[in-house]
């Protein structure tokens, strides 16, 4: 009979590893899965619009125009080179990490389903909300790029650097994702809180506004305690400023990235054979 | 083929569920509750020391009424969940063919969600691209293959599900009551591959109410009730005291 791993051949469920580490075999067993769900959640999200995956990129160009319009009559932000290509990037980089981590702990307390029938890796629904969000905020780099070029914010080499925040972020937004996730199987009523929690984090993150508005007290609790502010602004420097992240910025965000990761990854793995008990 | 190799072995097996004796619907109150240290729950063992073993190539029956605990032992077997107490050893590749098509999704076309399905078994692209033609063939939907799944009627729908569970060559194929897979001739192409399958030395695990099918079809059987197992044996033994019991209640 046909195998495709070692893996399967033999299950004793007393022959418990270090949860984390099996966790991870599994996934690169089960990598065309995770492939195949973000395949999936990207092409069925606009399947039936006409536009279709047009929209990932009319999105954020319409949120932009909105803020754009609202904030250049009411407050006058002083930015380096112009504020639609200033919003643009911080949206982008924000509805990203607050998509993703809402998406993962949705897609495993409501889509849980899946869980109960067949056995696949507990984090397959977050590392494929991670993915998909992944494509999605590449895809956007068209019109930001766009909007760059027309509002003359300038295109320098250093945008070739721009991966690393991404993955950054990403990895952050993993690990979050999976600390939620946990929480929520537990307690459901997270994930309404989680969405006022985001709600007012963005407003404390420098994602519509520059962070030289906010008065000299506050702008040191912010730039000191919120980690989104270090993603942002490692994000922002090649596509907005045109420059490499200071590492004044950069060691404290892969840092942070980092950590997350390995705790969300950690906790989640270790609980989530209870999984199956609550969801 | 060796007949008393164990693929499934079940020693002292419990899984107990924890309930809670009150409803706590938010956060808040049971954080005021466990602060005070007020937190209950009921347990409940949806299984209780339940040991057997289930031999290579062998066809075995489980029997036993609603929440007897069939379904929890199939989540053991599937490695959907962990027991509380106990081991659960398998050999071998599982299939569960409880719910066909758990994984489509309805604004896929038909060949996506082959695709989609094979890789929740566990498959690479490349394995899949291999068993694309057979899995079209046995479920005889070549013309619908590119149409969008919401287009397929419930009957279609599971005989996608079924060809791509069958395909996945397993080694212990978990039934889950027996298929109501389209019209009775495609039934009967599915029992003819499952037998076929058995043949070549797959196990595999029938869970019904029918004790006619179990009976029909299985070598020995096991009854379930209330998480306990009441009997091991053959499959007409084991029916026949089940059959006993239900007369006297």
């Amino acid at each position: 009979m046909k195998a495709t791993s070692a893996l399967e051949l033999y299950y004793d469920s007393a022959s418990r590893g270090s949860p984390p580490l099996e966790e991870l075999r599994e996934v690169i067993h089960y990598r065309n899965l995770i492939l195949q769900l973000t395949r999936r959640d990207v092409m069925t999200r606009y399947k039936r619009s006409v536009l279709g995956i047009a929209w990932t990129m009319l999105n954020p160009l319409g949120m932009m125009v909105v803020l754009t319009i609202a904030f250049s009559h009411i407050f006058r932000f002083e930015t380096e080179y112009g504020y639609p290509a200033y919003v643009l990037s911080g949206l982008l980089a924000w509805n990203f990490f607050s998509q993703t981590t809402t998406a993962a702990m949705v897609n495993l307390v409501w889509g849980g389903g899946l869980l109960h029938r067949i056995y696949i890796p507990r984090t397959s629904f977050a590392l494929a909300a991670i993915a998909t969000g992944l494509v999605n905020l590449t895809l956007a780099l068209i019109p930001l790029v766009f909007i760059n070029l027309i509002t003359g914010v300038p295109i320098r080499a250093a945008i070739l650097f721009l991966p690393i925040p991404m993955l950054l972020i990403a990895a952050f937004a993993l690990g979050v994702g999976l600390l939620i996730s946990t929480f929520a199987v537990y307690y459901p009523d997270v994930a309404e809180m989680y969405g006022i929690a985001l709600y007012g984090w963005m407003y404390l993150t420098p994602v519509i506004y520059p962070v030289n508005i906010l008065p000299e007290s506050i702008r040191f609790w912010i730039t000191l305690l919120n980690p989104m502010y270090y993603f942002l602004e490692i994000y922002r420097a090649p596509i907005y400023y045109g420059r490499l992240p200071t590492l004044d910025l950069l060691i404290p965000a892969i840092i942070i990235a980092l950590v997350t990761l390995l705790v969300g990854w950690i906790v989640f793995t270790n609980k989530s054979d209870e999984f199956s008990y609550r969801i | 083929m060796n007949n008393d190799l164990p693929v499934i072995k079940l020693e002292h097996v419990s899984v107990r569920y924890r309930t809670p004796a009150e409803r706590y619907s938010t956060f808040k109150e049971f954080a005021i509750r466990w602060l005070q240290g007020k937190v209950r729950s009921n347990s409940f063992w949806a299984l209780r020391n339940v040991s057997f073993e289930i031999h290579k190539g062998e066809v075995f029956g489980i029997i036993g009424q609603n929440g007897a605990g069939k379904s929890t032992l199939l989540k053991l077997v599937s490695r959907v969940m962990r027991p509380t107490e106990g081991r659960v050893i398998v050999i071998g590749r599982v299939v569960p063919l409880l719910e066909l098509g758990a994984g489509f999704h309805p604004e896929l076309t038909g060949r996506e969600n082959i695709f989609l399905n094979g890789s929740i078994l566990g498959f690479t692209r490349k394995e899949m691209e291999a068993k694309f033609q057979r899995i079209v063939e046995f479920s005889e939907l070549h013309e619908f293959i590119e149409a969008p799944l919401r287009t397929y009627s419930s009957g279609m729908w599971a005989r996608l599900g079924f060809a791509v569970a069958i395909d996945a060559e397993p080694d212990i194929l978990i039934l889950d009551e027996i298929l109501s897979v389209g019209d009775e001739a495609f039934q009967r192409k599915c029992l003819a591959r499952i037998e076929e399958f058995r043949k070549q030395g797959a196990t595999i695990v029938l869970v019904s109410h029918n004790t006619h099918q179990i009976e029909q079809m299985c070598q020995r059987a096991a009854w379930l009730a209330h998480g306990q197992l009441q009997a091991i044996g053959t499959a007409s033994e084991v029916v026949k005291s089940y059959r006993e019991n239900q007369h006297i209640n």
